[in-house]
């Protein structure tokens, strides 16, 4: 993660997505329930991958709100999966050492007695390594 | 009929009711459900990295078990679905991951997505039959308006899961028949309830269930019904009693008339 261009190929293969191939038809953004909470909109990270911008991209807060719905994977015309962009996004994040944004110090006080298990691994899973 | 099931973390432990009604409803329509021995967790969600490898192991050590026993797999909870069924597909068609993952596993014979995964629902659609289900029912819920909420796991990628239309899904609607109820069709029915969110930002998956919860409220449904247990947590953040949000094998269960038997257990 030396270079700014590094990041950019480093999302291009985690995701496996070639941002080239959008069409900017916002179909994305239209579909995305987390729409209102992000800074950065779903259409819009294929632009800053586009333009090598990853620094933007790993310090948006759309990295935490994505909900893995896969509502604009699902409707992309062009395949491009925006969804897969900001998890690489994320992932650059959180496999560097101390970026995670879940620590499990955090539980006890996140626990309700109803809290399925399958909340708990999944956000350990998104949030962290 | 035998099949292998793998339950699930979370169907140990805070959903032990979707798990039990399901058994107890299999074994009533025929079916046998052999859990697969020393599973693991799935992890709850689909790694979507095309360099991840290690998450997706345990899946592909209970595709292999199936596969082994020659038996389909059969899923219940949603996510568990999502994600054994995706690691499912990597195995058969990404071949750097399958090349990957046999490396590591060291199998007699490398797996390669042999193994058939069906949920719990397309198991009562496409082997037992929804007709063949209507006439096995005793017990028929009558009158009642029921609102499938599917979320999105079961759903979405539609071209990996398919599991009905992405968009526009009726396998739910036509389970609700089937048990004698009658499906309300609600525009929010396949949208996200906020999922993994709610752990650090309830307000966020609260805003998003309370649409889901108005719309099927404003189209009459007296109940929803769900196959996964974070849908259920948080829908039930965000309703009252006025709309029960309940598992669909409890229905399942109840117009069977094997309920009691899970209940009195």
């Amino acid at each position: 993660m030396s270079t700014l261009n590094n990041q950019t190929e480093q999302v291009k293969e985690i995701s496996g997505v070639n941002p080239l191939k959008c069409m900017k038809c916002g179909k994305c953004s239209a579909s995305c329930p987390s729409f209102n909470e992000m800074d950065i909109k779903p259409h819009q990270f294929v632009s800053y991958v586009q333009n090598e911008d990853i620094e933007a991209l790993v310090n948006s807060k759309s990295l935490w709100k994505c909900l893995s719905c896969f509502a604009c994977v699902e409707r992309c015309p062009r395949d491009v999966k925006p969804g897969k962009l900001i998890d690489a996004a994320r992932q650059i994040v959180i496999r560097q050492k101390g970026q995670d944004y879940l620590s499990p110090n955090e539980i006890p006080e996140l626990l309700d007695p109803e809290i399925p298990q399958q909340l708990l691994v999944s956000a350990f899973r998104r949030y962290r390594r | 009929m035998k099949y292998s099931y793998y339950p699930g973390c979370t169907l140990k432990n805070k959903a032990k009711d979707l798990d039990a009604y399901a058994r107890a409803s299999a074994r009533a329509l025929g079916f046998e459900l052999e859990e697969i021995e020393n599973w693991q967790c799935c992890g709850g969600v689909y790694p979507l990295g095309s360099d991840e490898i290690a998450t997706k192991l345990s899946s592909v050590r209970v595709l292999n078990e199936a596969k082994e026993k020659g038996q389909s797999l059969i899923t219940l909870c949603s996510a568990c679905h999502h994600v054994i069924k995706r690691v499912n597909d990597d195995m058969k068609n990404v071949e750097d991951i399958r090349t990957r993952a046999n490396n590591y596993m060291q199998l007699e014979e490398p797996y390669a997505g042999e193994t058939e995964v069906l949920h719990f629902l397309e198991v009562l659609r496409d082997v037992v039959g929804f007709d063949k289900l209507r006439e096995k029912v005793t017990n028929p819920l009558t009158g009642k308006k029921i609102g499938a909420y599917y979320g999105c796991l079961l759903l979405r990628p539609g071209k990996i899961l398919e599991f009905d239309n992405p968009e526009n899904p009726k396998i739910l609607e036509d389970f609700i028949r089937a048990i004698g109820a009658e499906p309300v069709i609600y525009p929010y029915r396949n949208e996200c309830c906020g999922g993994y969110i709610s752990l650090k930002e309830g307000e966020i998956a609260k805003d998003m269930c309370g649409n889901i919860v108005d719309s099927a409220e404003g189209f009459g449904a007296q109940m929803l019904i769900t196959a996964c247990p974070l849908c259920m947590y948080n829908l039930k953040k965000s309703t009252d009693e006025a709309l029960p949000v309940i598992y669909f094998t409890e229905l399942l269960a109840e117009a069977l008339g094997v309920k009691g038997e899970v209940d009195n257990a």
